[in-house]
């Protein structure tokens, strides 16, 4: 597709400047923009004074506006003067290991005490699926993976920029806005054995629709039967029940009945770090020695990617989880953040049901997390964009983040307008 | 192995899975990677299972799909810090990785980014996402630190800037952007270069070749063999040029070198990328150490600009640079824009903020902007220091004859001593002197108050002729063997 410039073409190659300028360019063709960030764009262009943006997954307060949390105001103030600028330190990269592979496998796990893991910061959530990715291709070559269907939009690109083909497995029921639980057994049953799929542990996104505790062990056992290998992306711990371990549930279940698992973190949501990019990757290991060699092909990956992570972000990660009075408020942010969004769920369906809607709007509190996957068409979703400045991507997910008792009332009126006649 | 219960219940209708099939299920637990099953219980651990009911039995772990990866090799260059960090000696120096330090050896955080910091702490600026490409205040001081803020280039909006995480991030951007839009394109890399640009190209799956650079007879520039090797390449290459201060030599060409490297370029209809690491560093001017991408920018040639904060605002863990592509119009500029963030959103997302705005608050105010060039100067000027002080110790006590003033020669943080691997490992398993199996040593690892002992010991390596494998059994003919036979290692 791409065609080389080739050296069979013939120039002359004159002095002036102008002829120099050969055009390498013309065959870059602008590219299509990304189907979230473009959300924030346009929202961010709008000048609307009732503009609402439920695209990007970003936890709003109340008053919409972002919020910094006060336990990490607290480690700024503490790491504020502190010479940390060297390249980063084994002590304190160790330490975020430390502290989030403990948030996923609980603080007590054997996994941790003997040292199970191969455990290394990320990019967020993203580095640490694309390093994933890219170990994937490196020691199963013709692997592929599977993602739910819908997944994040950036997973396709992830797997694919890393020379993984992708397929997907049953997972929204469209008609029940549920889980399609007998079709997704069906797919992990159907699947070659050994085959890795991309799981949401909690708080799936772009649905909200999580598996029962139930079924995660109906599909926990299937996959050992499989001999399949689960790698969660685990980007919003806390945001789905309000209970941090609770939301690890899926994983710890998954472990106990012996799968080998990966998994990706991010503090991106749930620490409000989403500028710092910082995260974590581990994959589970039969032994602390296998682990030092995991681990360091990973690092080798990132070596050639971006050298090491930013510090910022782990030094404030870091200080907030290895200080208890720190981990304790942060533990309590998180609640009131999570149930900041399920107040507003419940009073957005509500609305909606008071505006005598010929719509079943349950799903709105069924699901859970940062996200209702509303059952939207691209047309009421563009409608809602143009005629009420409300911004969520093309697929109907709304992030139920930048929804406010300000605007929610606006917001129900807007969607039964577009919706009144089926 | 360990092993583990492993129940299963079924407990609604629509659980697909009948006992018929878990019963199969069972059978292929025995097969392939479970392993045995133990009876833990009493009687027989395939209990009869009523429909619905609760089943149990143990079986293994899975064995890690991973069973096979081997550990990697260690990074020539990060490694030698860490195996600094283990040595106890206590007359131990780290000459190994670029990073500045002061003449207490000590890492050295800028005045003006401390200040900066204590900015944005009292603005209490948020920590949202940043754009795709980064902080938009960030990526127009860059680029204009680059080029000078009146430069056509920018002024014709011809450059397309992308954040990048410092040098190493933004450089496996334009690999990838390489791969993509010029697949079966080589890029040209100096003999010798920094070693992760191979590993940047390789995992990016862009061919390289290497051209000429250092001559080891001379320690100098193999000029003749750079040009003739750069000509030698297919046309359309890239080449990839470390615009001052090259890693790991500090052997930069001339101004007219420059003139005549650009000149082949352009005959070959190459396309120049230059990585910027040290714009500042090395001379201690921000605007002589950009006159290399300068001289190309206004042939009107497009050129591939990588840069790096970590070295000259001591930004190291910040991982703060950026991608710049000079393209000859703004449509094109805007397009290259576009496709290198579709790079950047699978790789990262998005870039960190925290340095980003570090830069950006120093850079767009002036009187820290005045502050961080004169604290450039000072380390630049240090450095300076140490290589004069190194060069009159060498001199002084090198009875040789051996002419050591390429030390004054190279520019920048390091220098290429000439030393070869079984010279270098004397140096770090006799003195305990710490650099890269290459040669090469960072000077801004280097004190004044060290440099003698550090000639002791280049000499000592230099003259002990060390055969490679041999030399635990070989008999030294040194000084230090007459006065002190202990120091003889044989079997």
């Amino acid at each position: 597709m791409w065609k080389c410039f080739s050296t069979r073409t013939s120039r002359c190659f004159s002095t002036s400047a102008s002829n120099r300028t050969l055009k390498w360019w013309d065959r870059v063709a602008p590219a299509p923009k990304d189907p979230i960030t473009s959300v924030t764009e346009a929202f961010l262009a709008d000048t609307s004074p009732t503009k609402i943006n439920l695209g990007v997954g970003a936890y709003r307060d109340d008053e919409g506006k972002p919020v910094v949390l006060q336990c990490v105001k607290e480690a700024e103030a503490k790491i504020a003067g502190c010479d940390f600028l060297e390249s980063v330190s084994s002590a304190v990269s160790s330490k975020l290991v430390e502290e989030s592979v403990k948030l996923v496998y609980g603080k007590n796990s054997d996994i941790i005490k003997e040292g199970r893991f191969a455990g290394v910061q990320a990019l967020s959530g993203t580095g640490a699926c694309r390093l994933f990715a890219e170990f994937q291709r490196r020691f199963y070559p013709e692997s592929q993976i599977y993602m739910t269907d819908p997944t994040w939009s950036n997973h396709h690109n992830i797997w694919r920029d890393a020379l993984v083909p992708e397929r997907t497995f049953h997972y929204y029921h469209p008609d029940s806005k549920g889980l399609d639980f007998s079709a997704l057994l069906d797919d992990v049953k159907n699947a070659p054995d050994g085959s890795f799929f991309l799981l949401h542990p909690c708080a799936h996104n772009p649905t909200g629709v999580d598996p029962t505790e139930e079924q995660w062990r109906e599909i926990s056992y299937l996959f050992k039967v499989k001999n399949h290998f689960p790698f969660f992306d685990m980007a919003y711990q806390g945001f789905a029940s309000g209970d941090l371990d609770r939301d690890a549930r899926s994983i710890q279940i998954f472990v106990e009945d012996g799968n080998v698992i990966g998994c990706a973190q991010s503090f991106a949501k749930n620490m409000g770090l989403y500028g710092h990019r910082v995260g974590c990757l581990n994959v589970l290991c039969n032994d602390a020695k296998q682990a030092v060699a995991i681990k360091s092909q990973l690092q080798q990956i990132a070596r050639a990617m971006y050298s090491s992570p930013p510090i910022h972000g782990i030094l404030l990660v870091s200080g907030i989880l290895s200080d208890p009075n720190m981990k304790a408020l942060w533990v309590k942010e998180v609640k009131a953040m999570a149930n900041r969004i399920q107040s507003l769920r419940t009073t957005l369906r509500k609305s909606l049901e008071q505006l005598s809607s010929p719509l079943n709007w349950e799903h709105i509190t069924n699901q859970v997390g940062m996200f209702c996957f509303s059952g939207l068409t691209p047309e009421q979703v563009d409608r809602l964009l143009r005629e009420f400045h409300i911004y969520m991507t093309l697929d109907g997910r709304m992030s139920m983040a930048g929804v406010t008792t300000g605007n929610v009332s606006y917001l129900a009126n807007a969607i039964h307008e577009v919706t009144k006649f089926g | 192995m360990a092993s583990t219960m492993l129940s299963l219940a079924s407990t609604t209708p629509s659980a697909s899975l009948s006992t018929q099939e878990i019963l199969k299920g069972k059978a292929r637990l025995g097969s392939g990677r479970v392993g045995t099953l133990l009876n833990k219980e009493k009687g027989n651990p395939f209990i009869k299972a009523k429909s619905f009911g609760r089943i149990s039995m143990t079986a293994a772990v899975n064995v890690s799909r991973f069973e096979g990866v081997a550990m990697a090799p260690p990074d020539p260059i990060l490694g030698v810090s860490e195996a600094f960090r283990a040595d106890t000696d206590v007359k131990k120096l780290n000459l190994g990785v670029g990073a500045y330090r002061t003449e207490e050896l000590q890492p050295y955080v800028l005045d003006v980014v401390k200040k900066a910091e204590n900015l944005m702490l009292e603005r209490g600026e948020n920590k949202e996402y940043l754009a795709i490409e980064g902080l938009a205040a960030f990526n127009k001081a860059t680029a204009e630190l680059l080029f000078g803020a009146d430069n056509p280039v920018i002024k014709q909006q011809r450059v397309a800037t992308v954040q990048g995480l410092s040098g190493t991030g933004s450089l496996r951007l334009a690999a990838a952007f390489i791969e993509r839009y010029f697949p079966g394109a080589q890029v040209l890399i100096s003999s010798p270069t920094w070693g992760n640009h191979k590993n940047i190209f390789n995992d990016a799956r862009v061919p390289w070749s290497e051209y000429r650079y250092y001559d080891p007879k001379t320690v100098g520039l193999d000029f003749e063999g750079m040009i003739s090797d750069i000509k030698a390449a297919p046309d359309g290459s890239f080449v990839l040029l470390h615009g001052c201060a090259h890693n790991p030599t500090g052997i930069d060409p001339t101004p007219e070198q420059w003139e005549k490297i650009c000149d082949v370029i352009q005959e070959k209809n190459h396309i120049p990328f230059f990585d910027v690491a040290y714009q500042g560093f090395a001379s201690g001017s921000l605007d002589a150490d950009a006159s290399s991408v300068r001289l190309f920018a206004a042939r009107g040639m497009e050129l591939f600009i990588a840069q790096s904060y970590s070295k000259n605002l001591g930004l190291y863990a910040e991982r703060i640079g950026a991608i710049n592509v000079v393209c000859s119009s703004a449509d094109a500029a805007a397009r290259v824009k576009s496709q290198l963030k579709r790079i950047a959103r699978p790789m990262y997302s998005n870039p960190p903020v925290h340095g980003a705005r570090i830069v950006a608050n120093v850079v767009g105010d002036p009187a820290l902007f005045n502050e961080w060039k004169a604290e450039m100067e000072m380390m630049a000027g240090r450095i300076k220091n140490v290589r004069q002080k190194l060069f009159d110790s060498l001199s002084a006590k090198d009875k040789s004859g051996k002419d050591w003033s390429f030390i004054l020669k190279q520019i920048g943080m390091f220098s290429f001593t000439g030393l070869n691997k079984t010279q270098s490992e004397n140096m770090t398993n006799k003195w305990h002197v710490y650099l890269t199996k290459d040669g090469r040593i960072s000077l801004a690892g280097l004190s004044l108050a060290k440099c003698e002992y550090l000639a002791d010991a280049i000499i000592d390596s230099y003259h002990n002729k060390f055969c490679n494998n041999v030399h635990w059994y070989y008999i030294p003919v040194s000084f230090d063997w007459i006065l002190d036979p202990g120091l003889h290692k044989s079997k």
